[in-house]
């Protein structure tokens, strides 16, 4: 956890400002600006449909497969913009990962999995894919348990270890931010403590954002939390602060429990 | 009302209920130095075990609030701060009974005047209004009651010096002397008891430590 009183190191890795995004007719992001650290582990809460795994989604255009989109307002990544500052939306994807509320491993082996990503970049050395798949595992804390079993289908592993595999695949492709869109919310404690630490380990090299619905977890795995309400950003700050001294009377409600 | 704030109403309840025996045994005491009435003095004794039946139960509720429901903001910062309020209480206690084990060797009185009453009422009215700001989640009458500490232990310090210039001057009042000055250091301790208890009140309120100002560059501590 971050020192309140100790200034940001690290350099704003996304930026958004005043952004609005809206499905067809119907507004869900409105005046959003707000800045995430690299190397920072960055939460965001709030209730259901106030817009938080639709802002996650908007960091690598996923939403942009299936729905008619209009996105407003500056979303940058280093400075540069996501949507108009060409940046190709495959590349973007590499860049900005992706982890989901149910792990979603495809029904493939657990190598091909992780294995899909890079042969999707044009990797085809067997050996340099084998070092590629075995860093991704070690990074998701997943080889030593699966180091034997490489050839075994995926759906076979525990919820946990999936989500870790999932986890794997996005690291495989060497992303600079992940985005978990409510990643344990499917697993037990064990296996949620299991990601939590992973989280952990992550930060030291990527961006993280977090979208979560459980305050404990906001409170222990994230340096920044930012509070969303109805589409719009109430407060965001340091977490320790957040979630001992809030600024707003929203995020206190949220933040106990009180809300609505 | 949630489950959750059934119990924080429960705990403040019982902090209030506690507050209430060490102002008791505050009132108690100063009727008995003054009387001097070794059964008063009794009774605060018997306040005292009721102060730590007190301490146990609090403390235990301020634990599972904690465990099971894992408070945030100023839920989180009221059940921390009963934690510190709770044993303050306590203490407030044992120096009652620290005066009232004295009452009869400081008779008959060989202090003029009525500093010593003064000293005792004025501690009291701390007691009583840092809890009322508890109570009433009032960070003005916290504020006041930091302030009044000063007084009190200029109080102190007149009744010690007084003491002194009475030893010298008998040593046949050595003896009661002493004891008064173990009366007075008790007051005094009761009365920095109720200044703790006011600045975690406006820790409470504005999350913010009230505690060693000089260590944010503020003259007073």
């Amino acid at each position: 956890m971050l020192s309140p009183t100790l200034p940001e190191t690290k350099p704003i890795k996304l930026s958004v400002r005043n952004m609005a995004f809206s499905y067809g007719e119907k507004k869900v992001l409105d005046g959003l600006s707000l800045d995430i650290h690299a190397e920072r582990v960055t939460a965001i809460i709030g209730p259901s449909g106030c817009g938080k795994s639709t802002f996650l989604k908007c960091f690598n255009r996923i939403h942009e497969v299936s729905s008619a989109v209009n996105v407003s307002g500056d979303m940058l990544i280093d400075g540069v913009d996501i949507y108009r500052g060409g940046i190709d939306e495959v590349d973007l994807r590499r860049r900005v990962g992706m982890v989901f509320q149910r792990p979603n491993p495809f029904p493939k082996s657990i190598y091909e999995n992780v294995a899909f990503g890079p042969r999707l970049f044009g990797v085809k050395d067997r050996a340099t894919l084998d070092g590629m798949v075995e860093d991704a595992l070690r990074k998701a804390a997943l080889w030593d348990e699966v180091k034997d079993r490489l050839k075994d289908s995926a759906t076979g592993m525990s919820g946990g270890q999936q989500q870790r595999l999932c986890i794997a695949r996005a690291l495989a492709v060497n992303p600079e931010v992940l985005l978990m869109d409510e990643p344990c919310s499917a697993l037990d404690p064990i296996a949620t403590a299991k990601i939590e630490e992973l989280i952990f380990e992550l930060k030291e090299s990527l961006t993280i954002v977090i979208v979560t619905h459980n305050m404990q977890q906001a409170a222990r795995v994230s340096d920044y939390t930012a509070f969303f309400w109805l589409g719009k950003l109430v407060e965001m700050g340091l977490t320790e602060r957040i979630f001992t001294t809030p600024r707003e009377r929203m995020t206190e409600d949220y933040i106990t429990g009180r809300f609505g | 009302m949630r489950l959750f704030d059934t119990e924080l109403k429960e705990l403040r309840d019982g902090i209030m209920a506690m507050a209430g025996v060490a102002e008791d045994m505050i009132e108690l005491t100063i009727q008995a130095l003054a009387e001097p009435s070794p059964a008063k003095a009794e009774q605060v004794n018997l306040l005292d075990r009721k102060m730590d039946e007190w301490e146990l139960k609090l403390d235990q509720q301020c634990i599972d609030l904690l465990a099971l429901h894992a408070p945030a903001a100023s839920d989180l910062r009221r059940i921390a701060s009963s934690l510190k309020i709770i044993p303050e209480l306590e203490r407030i206690g044992d120096h009652c009974c620290n005066i009232a084990r004295r009452v009869q060797m400081v008779h008959p009185p060989i202090l003029a005047g009525n500093d010593l009453e003064q000293l005792g009422t004025e501690t009291r009215s701390m007691v009583r209004r840092a809890v009322d700001a508890f109570v009433g989640n009032d960070a003005a009458l916290a504020q006041a009651v930091i302030l009044s500490d000063d007084s009190v232990d200029a109080l102190y310090g007149k009744i010690y010096r007084d003491l002194l210039r009475i030893m010298l001057a008998d040593p046949l009042c050595i003896e009661r002397a002493s004891h008064l000055i173990l009366v007075i250091k008790n007051w005094e301790r009761i009365a920095d008891q109720a200044t703790n208890i006011a600045e975690e009140v406006l820790f409470i309120l504005e999350g913010r430590s009230a505690k060693h100002p000089y260590l944010r560059g503020e003259t007073q501590d």
